[in-house]
């Protein structure tokens, strides 16, 4: 199982580059790698030459617990898998029991929950934005991330609840309605955000620094991309056309005026500006929704318990990360017979062997922060 | 109003008068001694807590506001946590210079102070080769890293320590570059010489682009030599965990805390004496009034307050900038500073025989 041991076993007998190789162990406790992720990298001085992700320290079997919940229960363990895009993901739980169910779901739903979806993505870019230039090296945009990350944390936990796990989505609809200060803080929010998204870039996307650090970092090429897999920003910043909101319209983006953000740098910088980018499409999405909520139910009528007519099925949407599939086989029960989640964290990891190789350390650290990975994500 | 200057002075009489023999200079070496490690100590509370504020500042914080007025003890709670900290030394770890390493960074720290003129007439050491013995001694203190980098026995550890010893050296060369330019306009290695060549001005303001050019470039320098962000690789806290002092906890741990401490303070020292005209007070041209008002303020007062504007120009870089990578911070000296330092040499030798400067 640990193969760097094996990687230490090699004979280095007649070969100078082994001698040259030292294995350093990042993670499983490490202050970049957002979580317990290990990695075993082989270095030839301060040049990568191999890195090995090694998963499973915070595996706590999600997809098996699943099966023994309810086609209502188990959306709310999923809250627990990419713990910044929570309410994503319960919405792509919710849409495959919808579409197993045939179940309407009543237009005010549909747009609350696209505006929770785009305020999940808003806070989770900002997370990322802070988190990735504190492994770059910049403490301070940390901070500055988190004061507007808290303004909607706040607007969460008026009308869901809680702050992080929001378990706000039901099969057919919403929990409850929208709290009455929605959409006063929402528009707080919006004309606070716009002009700090600038400061953002004054403060970090200008700095040459960072660009030195950024550009040319960790090449990932378009056919790179698709074959390993990878989604959201990090696939868009190889040019890659993957958002699943333009590509398979859920809910009401079909009817939205946005962009699908493509860079064609292939580079770290690429997913930076992406990421940056759709923070202020996504604003614009919440812009254009929060003063047309119809009116109506926020709840389709659904039966008690939920059983899903045998079959497979399988919806997919977009996260902060990437593409976030559900796959659901149901053999007519009340519970899930067999669940699979896509994760997108899972396949962007796949990719860091290949972007890193040749790198320094310090270009390691940079690729993993624009990846944007979450661990609870990628072990499930 | 009695000045350093004088306290001092009549110390130095009122030995001489009453002891004879080698006594009242070994008394003095005791008193200088107990001076300085308290000079440090200070430093270290003052500096940390000042580094608290700055960041707080800068990033929407309050600081430490628990411990005593305004948070002030924090530091001195911390230290004591340290100094009850079990201080640990890895099995696999070269015991000797494991242990040894972080007393020869502290102490390098120290030895630099001795020919800083911290007030008028108020210097420990006024050697005659001052400004080279600073930067001779500086350069020693990469040793004290690289000792700790590789006695402990940790690959972190080693990578922070070659990267530091790299960055040190590389970056010793652009420093002492910028320190010839005033040695050239002043041409004296002595500091009380070069402190008494700006008194009808400062030297950034007499010696114009070269001297611009060389401040910027000390300024950089030193932020590099001191391993600090945007240059503080060595450490890369996001990249190596702590770089080469991993391994270090309690009080060895606080030793290459302070020493880091202590040289942001002797670097921006020396920048203040050399470029910001040291203890002389600011005067503009024949305005005698001005003049007077800014006399009045004690040296004392000017150096502190020179050098600790540096300190926060240095602390304003470390809470602003992204951390540079290894070849591209060695690329910056080697291929940018170094040449424009060169280059800015032979302008200000040009400059100091042609007499450009104002005088």
């Amino acid at each position: 199982m640990y193969r760097e041991t094996e990687i230490l076993k090699q004979p280095g007998v007649g070969d100078p580059d082994v001698f040259g190789d030292m294995v350093i162990n990042i993670g499983p406790q490490h202050p970049s790698t957002h979580g317990v992720l290990h990695l075993v990298i082989t270095l030839n001085g301060e040049t990568i030459k191999k890195v090995e992700p090694h998963l499973g320290y915070i595996h706590r079997s999600i997809e098996k617990m699943c099966e023994s919940l309810s086609f209502r229960q188990f959306i709310y363990v999923t809250s627990k898998m990419d713990y910044l895009s929570s309410h994503i993901n319960n919405h792509g739980c919710c849409l495959c029991v919808e579409k197993g169910m045939q179940i309407e779901v009543p237009p005010r739903a549909q747009v609350i929950r696209v505006l929770m979806d785009e305020l999940t993505r808003l806070a989770s870019h900002q997370l990322w934005w802070g988190a990735g230039a504190m492994d770059i090296g910049a403490l301070t945009p940390f901070f500055y991330a988190f004061r507007e990350r808290e303004m909607i944390n706040d607007i969460m936990e008026e009308t869901c609840g809680t702050r992080l796990t929001m378990n706000y989505m039901v099969p057919g609809g919403v929990m409850t309605d929208v709290h009455p200060n929605f959409q006063k803080r929402v528009h707080q929010f919006i004309d606070h955000f716009k002009k700090k998204i600038d400061e953002y870039d004054e403060l970090l996307t200008g700095n040459v620094i960072f660009q030195h650090r950024m550009k040319g970092v960790g090449y990932l090429s378009k056919e790179d991309a698709i074959s390993y897999g990878c989604t959201g920003p990090t696939a868009r910043g190889s040019g890659v056309n993957c958002d699943i909101r333009k590509l398979f319209p859920y809910e009401v983006y079909n009817k939205l005026q946005f962009d699908e953000i493509i860079e064609t740098g292939c580079d770290c910088f690429a997913r930076y500006l992406v990421r940056m980018k759709e923070m202020r499409e996504s604003l614009s999405i919440v812009e254009q929704l929060i003063d047309n909520i119809p009116e109506g139910d926020i709840q389709a009528k659904t039966k008690a318990v939920l059983k899903l007519p045998k079959g497979e099925y399988y919806s997919r949407v977009e996260t902060a990360r990437g593409e976030f599939g559900v796959y659901i086989v149901s053999e007519g029960g009340t519970t899930p017979y067999r669940i699979k989640f896509r994760s997108p964290g899972y396949s962007n990891l796949s990719a860091l062997d290949h972007m890193a190789r040749g790198g320094k350390i310090g270009d390691l650290v940079a690729i993993m922060a624009m990846i944007d990975l979450v661990i609870p994500d990628i072990d499930r | 109003m009695p000045s350093l200057e004088n306290i001092a002075n009549s110390i130095h009489q009122w030995l001489n008068n009453n002891f004879s023999g080698p006594w009242p200079m070994l008394i003095e070496f005791a008193i200088v001694g107990v001076c300085i490690i308290s000079l440090f100590a200070l430093l270290g509370l003052v500096l940390i807590m000042m580094e608290r504020k700055v960041s707080a500042w800068m990033q929407l914080r309050l600081g430490p506001n628990r411990v005593g007025p305004v948070g002030m003890f924090q530091t001195a709670a911390d230290t004591l946590k340290l100094i009850v900290k079990e201080g640990m030394t890895p099995d696999g770890a070269d015991k000797f210079l494991f242990n040894v390493a972080p007393f020869i960074v502290m102490i390098i720290a120290m030895v630099i102070m001795a020919p800083l003129a911290f007030a008028k007439n108020l210097q420990i050491w006024d050697v005659n080769i001052g400004i080279l013995f600073v930067a001779a001694v500086s350069s020693v203190s990469v040793i004290g890293v690289l000792m700790a980098g590789w006695a402990s026995n940790n690959k972190y550890s080693l990578l922070g320590a070659m990267r530091s010893g790299a960055q040190i050296v590389s970056y010793e060369l652009s420093a002492g570059f910028a320190i010839l330019v005033i040695v050239i306009l002043t041409g004296d290695l002595k500091i009380s010489s070069i402190v008494e060549a700006q008194a009808n001005g400062w030297w950034i303001f007499k010696g114009h682009l070269p001297v611009w050019i060389a401040f910027i470039i000390f300024m950089i320098a030193v932020t590099a030599e001191t391993n600090r962000a945007p240059f503080d690789l060595a450490e890369a806290e996001s990249e190596l965990t702590a770089g080469f002092h991993t391994e270090y906890s309690g009080m060895k741990f606080a030793l290459f805390f302070l020493a880091e401490y202590a040289n942001i303070f002797v670097v921006s020292a020396i920048g203040a004496t050399l470029f910001l005209g040291g203890w002389q007070p600011l005067h503009f041209g024949t305005d005698t009034g001005f003049n007077r008002v800014m006399d009045y303020i004690p040296s004392s007062i000017w150096f502190m307050g020179k050098t600790f504007f540096l300190i926060f120009v240095i602390m304003w870089f470390r809470w602003t900038f992204p951390r540079l990578r290894i070849d591209q911070l060695l690329n910056l000296e080697w291929k940018y500073l170094l040449p424009i330092s060169m280059f800015n040499i032979l302008l200000a030798t040009l400059m100091a025989i042609m007499g450009w400067y104002f005088k």
